[in-house]
């Protein structure tokens, strides 16, 4: 693989909440994102996964500049995104381009499917010929698998997986080189969500992107990710490659998400899950637990993982880990 | 006698573009303290289905068919009968468990206000009723939880209070519609794994709706996929995973992507997308996403019976099965 176009080092993003009234104002923070790094290479994807509330869709958007992080940088292509004024970012931003979770919310219903793919051609090159326009939408419409003679129809003409087609359209019109996918799938039917995540894998070769592919559920990352990155409150567990981490998670979280996913056969099943042992709710964005974040939720947990932050690192394998037991701990599926 | 019995049931509905075939001639049955999952994609009629039993269709939705609950038929039921019946002895729910719940109340006023006006207890036992309800779904410290907003809950804990609110009443037949779609797979789990104790504790029975058929593999008793509002296959959750026959159930399964087995290849795809309920095809619905069709599709699709209630509606042959029926849905039918 070719050097990294992305480079993302330590980030992090806090928000503040402010509770009570005018006397009793509290202002408490919360760490969405808590000091994450990785790098991405063109033609790569990246899959990050994690529960709801873990920050990955922030991470998502700290990456695009949509929101500016407190700490740490972003690299694209060697250049720091996050010392950028507004209009040189929002010129980077034709390379960088994002599909949102739900397909039928993120279109405007009262226009086209034709105008909802051409509107960032118009803005970033207004002015582009008509008709050039139109035949690139065309273009667009087929290799997302539409039907271009569907130009003229509003979003409620579509089923929720071809929404999810215009959307992908409308972010690969520019023609970028980063393609962020923030849960692309998980509003969809089974049946729809697997034409959607093949036809992300054969864009992707076609056009080298640098893929960014968010889900909680470690089954739908799988068939279309190189590296996975598991998230857990807004800090980085695990990054693996494929292929280690489903058939040995290092981190006792990763092989808590891989245990939750059903398992489309009811013996087997039965067995595998007599219970669900990730137990307990993630904790209170307030009450972040000392020691290893996980540790109030592991079935691992030694008296270290109280007192200690373990640190992310590096293992033989080339996989990183933030848990203290990863070389005696054996997870394998 | 099964606790529910349901035939002929049909649901359209009434709209500028013209009339919607939700639910085309379904039968089927709930026994006691079975659990059967109803599996289908968006459109597939569903949750309309469980709707119009409940008497609880859109004001454009009209229904027909019989819905016999312990006997008694709910479709002919009054409004007010009807009202006697959901929550005491079936309860429903739904998906979002967020706006199903009352933000402005606490978790206490609004599971004791159930009690009360369900089953007549004074506020005492009522809230130790409820208090023991959501230990049984294991929210924890459910003493202090209990006066809490729901906004202090999260998902996971909403979807467990909303279960928690459904068992208030001992209600004989539990309905749930996707009720972990919208959550993490982790909590996912956790409802799944409720949802299996619930059924071996009680002799509740239940009916889970879902679009992902891995969900309530490890929960059914039996199962019955839906197409275009039509039973297309049905049989114990063994002959769904272990045999499927009709060629979408076989789609569906092929769909999931599954951890426990080692492939890198493309998932399989059920390409297309679901029929418009406003011009369904004549002939099997569908046919236009079949790697199997023929010409022979064009026609109504047979139906073949085996044993045990198993059931496939295909021009394929079904193992063990007869034909009892072909029947017309669509342009020339209904």
């Amino acid at each position: 693989m070719s050097k990294p176009v992305l480079r993302v080092q330590d980030l992090a993003v806090t928000f503040t909440s402010t509770t009570g009234g005018l006397l009793q104002r509290r202002e408490r923070q919360i760490r969405a994102v808590d000091g994450i790094s990785f790098e991405l290479n063109a033609g790569e994807t990246l899959g990050i996964v994690g529960e709801s509330g873990c920050g990955k869709s922030t991470l998502a958007r700290a990456i695009l500049g949509l929101i500016s992080p407190n700490r740490g940088r972003v690299q694209w292509m060697g250049e720091d995104l996050t010392g950028l004024d507004e209009e040189a970012l929002r010129q980077k931003r034709k390379q960088l381009q994002i599909v949102f979770q739900d397909p039928v919310a993120s279109l405007d219903p009262r226009m086209t499917a034709g105008d909802i793919i051409a509107e960032p051609l118009w803005t970033f090159y207004p002015h582009m010929e008509r008709l050039q326009v139109e035949e690139r939408t065309r273009g667009m419409m087929k290799m997302v698998g539409l039907l271009p003679n569907q130009i003229n129809r509003y979003p409620h003409e579509f089923s929720g997986g071809q929404c999810q087609r215009i959307g992908i359209a409308r972010a690969l019109a520019l023609n970028p080189r980063l393609l962020i996918c923030d849960e692309p799938v998980s509003a969809l039917d089974v049946s729809i969500q697997a034409q959607i995540i093949n036809l992300l894998r054969t864009l992707q070769r076609k056009l080298g992107l640098a893929l960014i592919f968010i889900a909680h559920d470690l089954s739908v990352v799988r068939h279309i990710s190189n590296r996975v990155l598991v998230m857990y409150m807004g800090q980085a567990m695990e990054v693996s490659a494929k292929a280690d981490l489903y058939r040995r998670p290092l981190h006792p979280y990763s092989n808590a998400l891989m245990k939750s996913v059903p398992i489309p056969d009811p013996e087997l099943a039965r067995r595998v899950r007599a219970e669900s042992w990730l137990t307990g709710d993630m904790p209170s964005p307030f009450q972040r637990p000392r020691g290893c974040i996980f540790h109030n939720r592991c079935p691992y947990r030694i008296n270290r993982c109280e007192a200690d932050v373990p640190a992310l690192r590096r293992m033989e394998s080339g996989d990183w880990v933030a848990c203290h037991r990863a070389e005696e701990l054996d997870l394998s599926i | 006698m099964a606790l529910l019995e349901v035939s002929g049931l049909e649901v359209r509905f009434d709209t500028p573009e013209g009339v919607v075939k939700a639910v085309n001639g379904m039968d089927f049955e709930v026994g006691e303290g079975e659990t059967l999952a109803i599996v289908g994609e968006s459109g597939a009629g569903k949750s309309q289905l469980v709707m119009a039993i409940m008497g609880l269709l859109a004001e454009n939705g009209s229904a027909s068919g019989v819905a016999l609950f312990d006997g008694e038929d709910l479709m002919q039921m009054k409004p007010r009968e009807l009202r006697g019946i959901r929550g005491r002895r079936i309860a429903m729910i739904f998906q979002d468990p967020m706006t199903s719940l009352n933000p402005y109340l606490t978790i206490e006023k609004q599971m004791i206000e159930v009690a009360m006006h369900h089953q007549g207890l004074a506020r005492d036992e009522a809230r130790a009723h409820a208090v023991e309800m959501l230990r049984a779904v294991r929210i924890p410290d459910p003493e202090e939880r209990i006066r809490q907003y729901p906004h202090e809950y999260s998902g996971g804990m909403r979807q467990r209070v909303m279960i928690a609110i459904g068992l208030l009443c001992e209600p004989e037949l539990l309905i749930a519609d996707e009720p972990s779609t919208a959550l993490d797979v982790t909590v996912q789990a956790q409802i799944t794994e409720l949802v299996g104790r619930l059924r071996e504790q009680t002799r509740m029975s239940i009916i889970l709706i879902t679009h992902d058929l891995a969900a309530v593999a490890e929960v059914s008793d039996r199962i019955i996929v839906m197409y275009a509002g039509q039973m297309v296959e049905t049989g114990t959750v063994d002959d769904i995973f272990y045999r499927p026959q009709h060629p979408y159930t076989r789609g569906l399964l092929a769909s999931v992507p599954r951890l426990d087995r080692v492939s890198d290849d493309e998932l399989q795809a059920i390409p297309g997308n679901p029929p418009n309920l406003l011009e369904l095809p004549s002939g099997c619905p569908f046919r236009d996403r079949c790697s199997e069709a023929t010409e022979g599709c064009r026609q109504p699709p047979p139906l073949w019976q085996g044993e045990g209630g198993r059931a496939s509606r295909c021009v394929l042959p079904m193992d063990g099965g007869q034909i009892v029926a072909a029947e017309a849905v669509g342009e020339d039918g209904a």
